[in-house]
């Protein structure tokens, strides 16, 4: 009898276990449906010959991204209605899952019509790499977006003049925002070189502000290090270290590796505990004067109820004026993409003024093109907008822009090494292999 | 142990029926356990060997690369400083984790061995903490340690001010070199609770007629702890040091839950995850994952000889 019990009992464990591996996988298909459309369905009803669909794959489950997304969808649906839209999003950690979900799929050979990725050599150094998406030259002429889009983006989302995603949205990296009362009653203006940063924080600190700059976690002492050497070496000494005509060895690196390092003795001991958020909080509090972030960082503030000029100010960060270092999501064509039409009719819609227009106010980022509606946008997208249609465009290192993931990741290494001891040459040697390792 | 294998059927005598019927009932066994063997032997052992491939192979990047480097991925890492200052950092977490639950745990356990009122209700509070993801104490310590300074004082910093105790306001995990022993203390306090069960199930395995014996023979109650519970107590620190031990070698959720990826306080396993996910070196994070399988093998497989030496013994 016992026995029996027993043996009844093994079994339905091991259904359970094999039940559960089964389910596992499937699980994480089912997750990804956040608009309400189940993929396991998509992908058993319909059969190759069906032609008036499009899979696209993104990370945008929440908040403005999300909304943004579902707005574009709108356009998609108005544009081309008879081809249906499949939002495969997948959620969680800023795409680090959706990416992992993506990279075992196209391994299976199984790819979306159409993904999101930041634009430039993250997307470029993968999946170029690996032959998995195509050239979008011939859209670009088509539809015209060589004259809408600046001139100095192009080059930073090709490869050997191949034009690989069309970016739906712009941020901007190199912003100083500030708090006006503090400058104020210190008596000094926002600064617009990287020396006359320098001397306010001086002041700044020296009317009793422990640290004026605010800094967070590790990954915003990156953002703030493409920040300073944007403005310690110039636009085309940033963009010569990611093309090879400038050298890692270079003096003119060891002096921007200097200016960063100034630069981290004004920030908050407590970087390390703080999100990106926090530090802005810090300014908005008064407790710091400055912080460089992107541009998402405007919409945190706008989140908190707070009004531009009044309680926050902006400027390009000290020394980088005239530059716009961007960086931005964008979508690509899946080589033997299943829906092939699907997905040039989706990247038409992404790079369409109407789907831009529709987008970008409620992510709150600019378009990529330069003609949008300026009606839309609020105050400080509006001046980004200018600073697009005008300025030097150059790209993040942070937000994939110039150079590929692991490039990126040994950078970041570095960063944080140098963040501990302080040693400025070793930094400068770890970045030199890093480049001849990845670049 | 007695296995009985098909085919060692050559004795003379028929072999009794019921000798026969176990059989039987032993291919079952194997038939029914199979299914997790071979999950076993796929997604363990495979993928072990799988890894182990990938270690001495210069893949970097998405698409599988399988040339054959020899050693060199484990020798960049032995001179690779974000490499040295993991090491160090999980011999100062494995230090302070495994020694603060083991006195933590032995001091509460011989409390509450005392006969105290309400035993039961102290018992679930101390194990409480164990219920608990390493995610969420990740984030109560993170607050309770914030290691902001001057005005901008919170958690447990604000309560030493606040009780006139400054000189205890320090920065917690944001100290250079041993902010990783401030981690290790919300570790501590989730882990010293199950430290305090174990020790608990052995005291209470000390016979009685010990402790009177030794009492009699005019032994102080610290002599009776010192020279013959704790001695009866020694497989049970064994396992407990096996079991924290090896659970702080590969500890991965408290530190990112706690202070994110930041250099000074990496660990192998997370430099193992960000270089093969975020940094595509495959080979280089394979290496890792190598050397934490031998370090945690160290550990625990000489207990597992010795306790099932212990067994065929007993």
């Amino acid at each position: 009898m016992m026995r029996k019990t027993l043996r009844i009992f093994g079994l339905v464990l091991v259904l359970a276990l094999v039940a559960a591996a089964c389910s596992s996988s499937s699980e994480e298909t089912t997750t990804t449906a956040a608009g309400g459309i189940d993929e396991s369905t998509t992908t058993t009803a319909a059969p190759a010959a069906m032609t008036d669909e499009v899979e696209v794959f993104s990370w945008w489950t929440g908040g403005g991204e999300a909304a943004g997304l579902d707005a574009m969808i709108v356009v998609f649906n108005k544009m081309y209605p008879n081809i249906e839209f499949v939002n495969s999003a997948v959620a969680g950690g800023a795409g680090t899952n959706a990416r992992a979900v993506l990279a075992s799929r196209l391994q299976a050979n199984d790819p979306p019509d159409s993904w999101q990725g930041h634009a430039g050599q993250e997307l470029i150094g993968t999946y170029v790499a690996a032959d998995q998406i195509e050239p979008l030259n011939f859209l670009y002429d088509e539809q015209g977006w060589l004259e809408v889009m600046p001139e100095t983006l192009i080059p930073l989302i090709s490869k050997d003049g191949n034009i690989y995603s069309v970016p739906v949205n712009i941020h901007r990296s190199n912003v100083l925002w500030a708090n006006p009362t503090v400058l104020a009653d210190a008596g000094v203006e926002i600064p617009t070189t990287l020396d006359e940063f320098f001397t306010v924080m001086d002041t700044l600190k020296a009317g009793g502000m422990e640290a004026p700059l605010a800094m967070g976690e590790q990954w915003t002492t990156m953002h703030l290090f493409e920040s300073i050497m944007l403005a310690s070496m110039g636009p085309d000494g940033w963009q010569g270290l990611w093309d090879g005509t400038v050298a890692w060895d270079s003096p003119e690196v060891t002096k921007g590796l200097e200016d960063f390092a100034k630069v981290l003795t004004y920030t908050n001991s407590d970087a390390s505990a703080l999100a990106w958020q926090d530090a802005g909080q810090l300014v908005l509090d008064g407790s710091a004067a400055f912080n460089i972030m992107g541009d998402w960082q405007e919409g945190f503030f706008r989140e908190l109820g707070k009004a531009p000029q009044t309680d926050y100010v902006w400027a390009a960060t000290p020394g980088t004026d005239g530059n716009f270092m961007f960086l931005s999501d964008s979508f690509v064509l899946a080589k033997n993409a299943p829906h092939r039409d699907g997905a040039i009719a989706w990247l038409t819609t992404a790079g369409s003024l109407e789907g831009q227009d529709a987008f970008n106010p409620v992510k709150g980022s600019i378009p990529a093109r330069s003609d949008a509606d300026r009606s839309l946008y609020g105050e400080y997208l509006l001046s980004a907008m200018d600073d697009w249609a005008s300025n030097r465009v150059v790209g993040s290192l942070t937000h994939g822009v110039v150079a590929n993931d692991s490039w990126k990741s040994e950078i970041d290494t570095a960063i944080g090494l140098f963040l501990i001891d302080g040693d400025v040459a070793g930094f400068q040697a770890a970045l030199v292999a890093a480049a001849e390792e990845s670049g | 142990m007695t296995t009985v294998t098909p085919d060692t059927d050559v004795r003379a005598d028929p072999p009794p029926p019921k000798r026969k019927r176990f059989k039987m009932e032993n291919w079952w066994g194997v038939l029914w356990v199979l299914p997790s063997i071979l999950a076993v032997m796929v997604f363990v052992y495979g993928f072990i060997i799988w890894t182990a491939r990938v270690s001495v192979s210069a893949w970097k990047g998405l698409t599988p690369d399988y040339t054959y480097v020899g050693a060199q991925n484990f020798v960049n890492l032995a001179s690779d400083k974000r490499f040295h200052i993991d090491v160090t950092n999980t011999i100062i977490f494995t230090l302070v984790f495994v020694l603060g639950c083991l006195l933590i745990g032995l001091g509460l356990a011989i409390l509450l061995d005392k006969g105290i009122r309400a035993e039961g209700f102290y018992r679930s509070l101390f194990l409480f903490p164990m219920a608990i993801s390493f995610i969420v104490t990740g984030v109560v310590w993170r607050w309770l340690m914030n290691p902001a300074q001057g005005d901008r004082l919170s958690g447990l910093n604000l309560l030493f001010h606040n009780l006139h105790l400054d000189f205890l306001v320090n920065s917690w995990y944001a100290t250079p070199t041993w902010g990783i022993a401030a981690v290790a203390i919300g570790a501590v306090w989730q882990m010293s609770g199950y430290t305090m069960a174990l020790y608990l199930a052995g005291l209470r395995a000390v016979p009685e007629a010990l402790r009177e014996a030794a009492r009699v023979d005019g032994a102080t109650e610290f002599q009776l702890y010192r020279r013959v519970i704790m001695p009866l107590l020694w497989p049970v620190t064994l396992a407990a040091v096996i079991i924290l031990g090896h659970s702080s070698l590969k500890v991965f959720d408290l530190i990112i839950a706690m202070v994110g990826k930041q250099i000074a306080l990496d660990v192998p396993s997370i430099y193992m995850w960000t270089t093969t996910f975020d940094g595509f070196f495959f080979g280089r994070g394979a290496a890792i994952g190598m050397v934490l399988l031998v370090s945690v093998a160290v550990l625990v497989i000489p207990y597992l000889w010795y306790s099932l030496r212990q067994e065929s013994e007993g």
